[in-house]
């Protein structure tokens, strides 16, 4: 498992350094670098082996009935990224040790750039796509906090925003794409994606697939016209621009184009897409980044412009452009680097970034200005140097290709011109900054920076001249193995040199370098014509159309949401109606073949009590205690319903059950409005009637439908083995404590937990309570009556006996758990409303959320238990023992379960009417507020 | 009698429909309580009506179904949960927010009322 461990190592590196707060600046660096350090090494191990061409692949299986997998593979392409993700990784972060400040936090930093190098090191070795997109997003979540690291500036806000809208938008048309992709093939593995070209291609999805993925690593890597918001990230600090904009975050886009290139190129539509687009970003990128007075913001257009010339390549209909592509990723890697790199030192030592201000500044920083002015040469693509050995060969296959069809020839002109364009702003990043006469007031006095500041520049520049020099040496085996990669598994013949004899890309070269200095030095006509264009500025037309967009919804949703609850519980019963109400429609009779029971005198009787009730409470429901009391009948009748209807155990659980809630509820009215004016228009109420009436015809067939028919229940099981299974007689208690045990359990935390929200809902609540009725009457004195004080009293200790029995016969008999719990509870209530709360209080002081928990906790170890026997969870076991006097019982497991629903349910019951309960006994006795 | 236990069920479910269609808090408690009276017996109603059967084994000849049984017996005590939390939020909102109304329109005369 060594691929796993690198992105695994840098995800640890990411947590170790988050807590290097307390140590010093040293020690957090060095903490921060073993982890890419131990990283980097497992690669170097692993080189030899994926540069002759083997593919080393780790798949640990996830969810494979979706197919999705944790996998990692590495080839040479993979390979390439992961060097340059860990190496300038690592030179970053050694130089950020320098860059900032004592009074920013460096474990912050540090932090977010290993969560960062993580997410890209997942990307570029991920071989399932899934969890490439994974880590995509992870690339975009973490560069929105590098990019808002000085959170306290509003542009490093806005940066961070426009850079994870825009790339995160970018990513959902990647998962989509992907997931086409995956459907496509049947299969969300690269490897399988990677061979399945001709599939890809003919399906009729393809294209669709292509822009989904395209414009993933379009907004990624800032192509036209996504670009905007690469120039507002560089709020960000340096050392993370040099990051995210030379080598990783950016190249991500790149990354997906050369890894999907195998399956997705070859058509005319990928090269019309990637051709195109790179080619208007190059021009665009490198116009734009002349005009830049900020350093940053020159060095962000050239990357943008780079990053158009990588893609051209890629879209170029030739071999050869893809492994010039390749190489150009390496070169513009090391050279943007160091040049970001350089201009951190500059901007740290002098305090501006702005090429107005700065001039002159080879005098007092000689080294750095050497150094900075060789990258800015690779970048112009100045021969001995890397860059220039890449635009040489972009320059020769922009020859080699039918873009255009006859209008080609156009391609490598304007190459020539892109070419001089960049030849023109490194002339300037040279000129401007280094000569050109003396610095014009800054804000510090310039001077080289520390010693070791400079290391991470001179390595890469060092790269840049040895790749330009020696580019057989250095680079062939890398590149050879990138191509081999990304070209599906051929090669064609092609050679690195530093020279190829006198050709056209040579003389497209030497023109460009002509051009460009030609270019500069007339800037001044260049200047005032791009003055006289009106300025577009991306960052107000984002925060506008952000706006409108937002206002937008808010709008719609204040249209669909407009606080009404009637309004949403009336669409929903429309909704109901219609899909219970359709399928009746298709019935053809509604009545069924069972033979119908007549109906009796004492059922006839219940009936017309329950209507009553009903029809009485929503007769006086604005006569709230008389409705309630209504409702309480419709209660009673209901327990009666499953008295008759061979259900004693649902009849004891709804008759205390109607105590409790008529108690509840009587409570609940001392704190809501007592009377209520008549609020519905007639057109309302006929409306609310039409609805309610037409769902209760509705609910009422269905009932009638159903219980016409004769069925077949599952339950001749539980009849069969409840007995000998569950060593129980009563089934339905058996079912509950036994059978669905795991149900039951769910059912006693929700019960739990809603106790626990009321106590939440109650605390802190500021008293709203009147000190009379609505007729301005006040509360009577004698709040607890002497009589049923007593009385109640008195009855506690049988209460709780009766309640003892009920649960203990809840196995053979009628009774049980739940209903032992609610007659405990009724007991209880009775206390507190016979003698207030606080007398309670006194005499009582269990903690019921204690009592709640307590109660779960019984139930679930009881469950638990059984694995201690090598059982599944919940299983029961029971046995009979003999006991002299007593004669033989029962013990069974499921009893110490239903104690656990007992003590649950007294412990949420008392909760919820004693919260309740205790607001009023605060009220003021004797003052009386008339 | 099946036709009159579906009466029941029925006319249980309008009322319960109508008074959760109120404006104030209160009405609505009352109507999702009896809508869950109405559900519970529409549920226990799908194991079918017999009378003198109660599923507890040596008692009859034939079984009602018990499924049902166990199932509504927990859904009334979830049901009474239920009832408890919306009346004390229904409580807790008319503090907060001055008002007992749910058809989001308090009007003006009621939006302090005095203690």
């Amino acid at each position: 498992m060594t691929l796993l461990w690198i992105p695994l190592l840098s995800l640890f590196g990411s947590i170790i350094s988050s807590m290097t707060g307390k140590l010093t600046r040293n020690q957090s660096t060095i903490l921060t670098l073993v982890m890419p350090v131990v990283a980097l090494l497992i690669i170097v191990s692993l080189t030899p082996a994926v540069i002759a061409g083997e593919v080393i692949r780790e798949t640990i299986s996830w969810i494979p009935l979706l197919g999705i997998d944790i996998a990692f593979r590495l080839d040479g392409l993979a390979l390439l990224f992961v060097f340059m993700i860990l190496g300038i990784g690592i030179l970053v972060i050694f130089y950020a040790r320098y860059y900032l400040s004592s009074h920013d936090s460096l474990p912050k930093l540090y932090s977010y750039l290993m969560l960062f190098m993580t997410a890209m090191l997942g990307i570029v070795m991920s071989n399932n796509v899934i969890q490439l997109w994974f880590f995509w997003e992870l690339t975009s979540i973490s560069s929105f906090l590098l990019i808002s690291y000085w959170w306290h500036k509003p542009e490093a806000r806005k940066g961070a925003i426009m850079a994870l809208t825009v790339t995160g938008g970018g990513g959902l048309a990647l998962l989509a794409g992907l997931l086409l992709l995956g459907n496509i093939v049947g299969s969300y593995d690269l490897d399988i994606i990677l061979a399945s070209r001709e599939v890809i291609q003919a399906h009729a999805w393809y294209e669709i697939t292509l822009i989904l993925i395209l414009l993933g690593a379009f907004t990624k890597s800032a192509q036209f016209p996504f670009h905007f918001w690469l120039p507002h990230a560089m709020a960000a600090p340096t050392p993370v621009s040099a990051y995210l904009h030379s080598a990783t975050m950016v190249k991500a886009g790149i990354f997906l184009l050369a890894r999907f290139y195998p399956a997705l190129a070859g058509t005319d539509i990928w090269f019309i897409i990637v051709g195109l687009t790179g080619l208007v970003t190059l021009l665009f990128g490198a116009y734009v980044a002349l005009f830049k007075h900020d350093l940053k913001g020159l060095l962000a257009y050239s990357t943008i412009s780079h990053l158009g010339l990588i893609t051209l390549l890629f879209g170029l209909d030739t071999e050869l452009a893809a492994v010039a592509a390749i190489f150009h990723i390496i070169n513009h890697a090391t050279f943007k680097a160091s040049l970001f790199m350089a201009t951190g030192i500059i901007d740290h030592e002098t305090g501006t970034r702005d090429m107005r201000k700065l001039n002159g500044m080879w005098r007092f920083m000689p080294y750095t200005a050497t150094l900075a002015m060789v990258a800015a040469a690779a970048m112009a693509g100045v021969p001995l140097l890397n860059g220039f050995l890449s635009k040489e060969m972009f320059f020769a296959e922009t020859l080699h290709q039918q873009l255009l069809g006859s209008m080609s020839w156009l391609i490598p002109l304007l190459a020539t011109v892109a070419g001089a364009l960049a030849v023109a702003y490194s002339a300037r990043f040279i000129h401007d900054v280094f000569f050109n006469g003396e610095p014009i007031d800054l804000p510090k006095q310039p001077s080289e920076p520390p010693r070791y500041m400079r290391v991470p520049i001179e390595i890469l520049v060092l790269l840049c001249l040895a790749v330009g020099i020696f580019p057989d040496f250095i680079v062939n085996d890398i590149l050879t193995a990138a191509s081999f990669a990304v070209l599906g598994g051929h090669l064609p013949e092609f050679e690195v040199a530093l020279w190829h004899g006198f050709n056209l890309p040579l003389l497209m070269s030497a023109a460009a370098v002509c051009g460009g200095l030609l270019l500069y030095s007339q800037r001044s006509y260049l200047y005032k014509f791009q003055a006289s264009l009106p300025s577009l500025n991306a960052k107000k037309t984002f925060d506008n159309a952000a706006y409108v967009m937002t206002m937008w919804c808010q709008r719609k949703i204040s249209t669909i949401e407009n606080g009404s609850l009637q309004r949403y519980l009336m669409i929903i019963f429309v909704v109901v109606l219609f899909f219970s109400g359709w399928p009746l429609l298709e019935m053809n009779q509604l009545i069924g073949e069972k033979s119908l029971t007549p109906i009796d005198a004492h059922n006839a009787m219940g009936a017309v009590l329950l209507m009553v009730g009903a029809v009485s409470t929503v007769i006086w429901c604005r006569t709230r205690v008389i409705s309630l009391l209504m409702l309480s009948v419709v209660g009673l009748m209901v327990s009666l319903v499953f008295t008759r209807f061979s259900a004693p155990d649902l009849a004891l659980t709804q008759l205390t059950v109607e105590v409790v809630t008529i108690i509840l509820l009587m409570l609940a009215l001392y704190f809501l409005p007592q009377n209520s004016s008549a609020e519905s228009s007639s057109v309302r109420i006929i409306r609310d009637l039409g609805i309610s009436a037409a769902l209760g015809i509705i609910i009422a067939s269905i009932c009638y439908a159903l219980i016409t028919r004769p069925f077949e229940s599952i339950s001749d099981f539980f009849l069969a083995n409840a007995k000998t299974g569950g060593g129980g007689t009563n089934v339905v208690n058996v079912i509950l404590v036994d059978f669905r045990g795991f149900d039951t359990l769910g059912e006693i935390c929700v019960l739990g937990i809603a106790a626990l929200g009321i106590y939440k809902l109650l605390v802190n609540l500021p008293l709203f309570i009147s000190g009379s009725d609505s007729e301005g009457r006040p509360w009577a004195k004698e709040r607890y009556p002497i009589l049923l004080a007593s009385i109640s009293q008195s009855l506690l200790p049988l209460a709780l006996m009766v309640s003892f029995y009920i649960f203990l016969r809840g196995h053979n008999l009628p009774g049980g758990g739940f209903i032992a719990g609610l007659v405990t509870a009724v007991a209880f209530i009775l206390q507190y409303i016979a003698h207030g709360s606080n007398w309670i209080a006194e005499r009582i002081t269990i903690n019921y959320r204690k009592v709640i928990a307590s109660g779960i906790a019984i139930a679930l170890f009881t469950g638990v238990g059984s694995w201690f026997f090598g059982r599944p969870f919940m299983t029961t076991w029971f046995d009979y023992f003999d006991i002299p006097f007593i004669g033989e019982i029962e013990l069974a497991s499921a009893l110490i379960f239903d104690v656990g629903v007992y003590i649950t349910v007294v412990g949420a019951t008392l909760m919820i009417l004693a919260s309740l309960g205790q607001l009023t006994a605060n009220v003021p006795k004797e003052e009386v507020n008339i | 009698m099946e036709l009159l236990y579906a009466a029941c069920v029925g006319l249980m479910v309008s009322c319960g429909v109508f008074l959760i269609l109120r404006a104030r808090t209160f009405p609505v408690v009352l109507g999702l309580t009896m809508l869950s009276y109405a559900v519970n017996l529409f549920l226990f109603s799908s194991g079918r009506l017999s009378t003198n059967q109660a599923a507890v084994l040596g008692y009859s000849a034939e079984y009602a179904d018990p499924l049902p049984q166990a199932l509504v017996l927990t859904a009334i005590v979830i049901g009474f949960a239920m009832t408890a939390f919306v009346v004390i939020l229904a409580i807790r909102g008319r503090t907060d927010l001055g008002s007992d109304h749910v058809d989001g329109q308090a009007p003006k005369s009621n939006k302090k009322v005095k203690v």
